[in-house]
């Protein structure tokens, strides 16, 4: 998918995190600020990473402000941001499909 | 990946506990307070701008999160709305247990719903007939068709009425007696047990309010009903407490199952037990109490 406009996704609730995509180009840069970073920091940037391959966006700008959200959380914002930047977030989801 | 196993359209439904799906700090582990369902929400809980994003976090949560024997359903969006479709598609997607359909007004509305829902199993591979269905009555036309609404789908499991809406259509407020919606309560128990289905009552809310908590549960297990929703938590334990049968229900539950066997064995039909009639009429009841007692881990005996 191509980021074609700013959106973003997200909470900073506690178990939460923000995410923020906007058009880029070389690759994926990727800002990630988080309230566990010495923990999770690692797993947080492969999780995001990860999602961000499986909806095959090739260039774009992420920000993140996580508050110790769960993969399961950080996979759900990370493709709603995608979405919406595409302006797909709202039906015929591919559910079970590219969202896994 | 928690592979769900097939949802039970009778079970124990004492206490159901509203959840937004758009709050992972809620969802991640409802599984840990022993309440019998969860109802995760995509409608009033959510913001208009928000209903995408809480389908993803609810498509994760039902994939991602092991609920064990907590039941889970979703509350969808209204029939009304550009929402309850797509909806729909994540529910059965994610294999919820259940879909709560808002603002059920007909049987029509339930006809609908379990359409999609249908097409929606077919899609995803999910097994025709899994998701379950219940209504919640929110309006007087919904109070007025709850038999049909509770008998349109072999899906359907129960119906629960929606104090909040009922009463500004209604033009009356809460009032502790519940002279307010006495008749609406009335008449859905009524219809419930005519469909064979179950029925719960609308949630309480002023949280601060113990006593008044507590004499609405209690009119709610006098009235009959099945269970009730819930917005917190610490709302839980008092339902489990008093839907509870107490150890004298369950002695004499136990007593007159026995001596009915005993006694239709040996042609008798109708009897006396400490003193009391029983004949055919009381059994559903003795049973009932006893399975009940059952769920509830009071009773381990072998006559249910």
């Amino acid at each position: 998918m191509e980021i074609l406009k700013p959106a973003s996704a997200g909470t900073l609730e506690s178990s939460d995190l923000m995410v923020t995509v906007e058009p880029g180009v070389n690759g994926v840069d990727l800002s990630l600020t988080s309230s566990v970073m010495n923990q999770y920091g690692r797993q947080i940037k492969k999780t995001v990473l990860e999602t961000l391959d499986r909806l095959d966006v090739k260039n774009a700008k992420v920000t993140i402000v996580d508050k110790g959200a769960l993969d399961c959380t950080i996979k759900a914002r990370v493709e709603c941001a995608v979405y919406r930047s595409c302006d797909m977030a709202d039906k015929n989801i591919d559910w079970g499909g590219v969202i896994r | 990946m928690i592979p769900r196993p097939k949802p039970e359209r009778f079970r124990l439904r004492r206490t159901m506990m509203f959840l937004s799906a758009q709050k992972p700090g809620l969802t991640k582990d409802a599984y840990i307070y022993g309440v019998d369902s969860i109802m995760l929400d995509l409608e009033d809980a959510v913001a208009e701008n928000q209903k995408d994003a809480a389908r993803f976090s609810l498509y994760h949560t039902l994939k991602t999160i092991d609920y064990g024997d907590t039941e889970v359903i979703v509350r969808i969006n209204g029939l009304d709305t550009p929402h309850w479709q797509e909806d729909i598609r994540v529910c059965v997607a994610g294999g919820a247990d259940g879909i709560r359909i808002a603002k059920c007004e007909s049987k029509q509305d339930v006809l609908t719903v379990e359409k999609h829902v249908e097409a929606a199993e077919k899609e995803f591979g999910v097994e025709v007939g899994r998701t379950l269905l219940m209504a919640a009555l929110e309006s007087p036309k919904g109070i007025l068709n709850a038999y049909e609404i509770c008998a349109a789908s072999p899906r359907m499991f129960g119906c629960a009425i929606s104090g909040g809406d009922f009463r500004k259509c209604m033009q009356t407020k809460f009032t502790p007696s519940g002279i307010d919606m006495l008749t609406a309560r009335g008449m859905m128990l009524i219809a419930a047990r005519a469909a064979g289905v179950q029925c719960f009552d609308t949630v309480y809310t002023n949280l601060k309010d113990e006593e008044g908590y507590r004499a609405e549960v209690m009119q709610n297990k006098e009235m009959g009903f099945d269970g009730k929703s819930l917005i917190n938590p610490k709302q839980i334990r008092l339902v489990h407490e008093l839907f509870a049968p107490t150890e004298k229900e369950i002695v004499q539950a136990e007593k007159i199952v026995r001596a009915y066997r005993e006694q239709s064995a040996a042609g008798v039909g109708v009897f006396t037990v400490d003193g009391k009639m029983i004949d055919i009429a009381f059994i559903p009841g003795a049973e009932r109490t006893l399975k009940l007692a059952r769920a509830c881990g009071l009773y381990e005996g072998d006559l249910v």
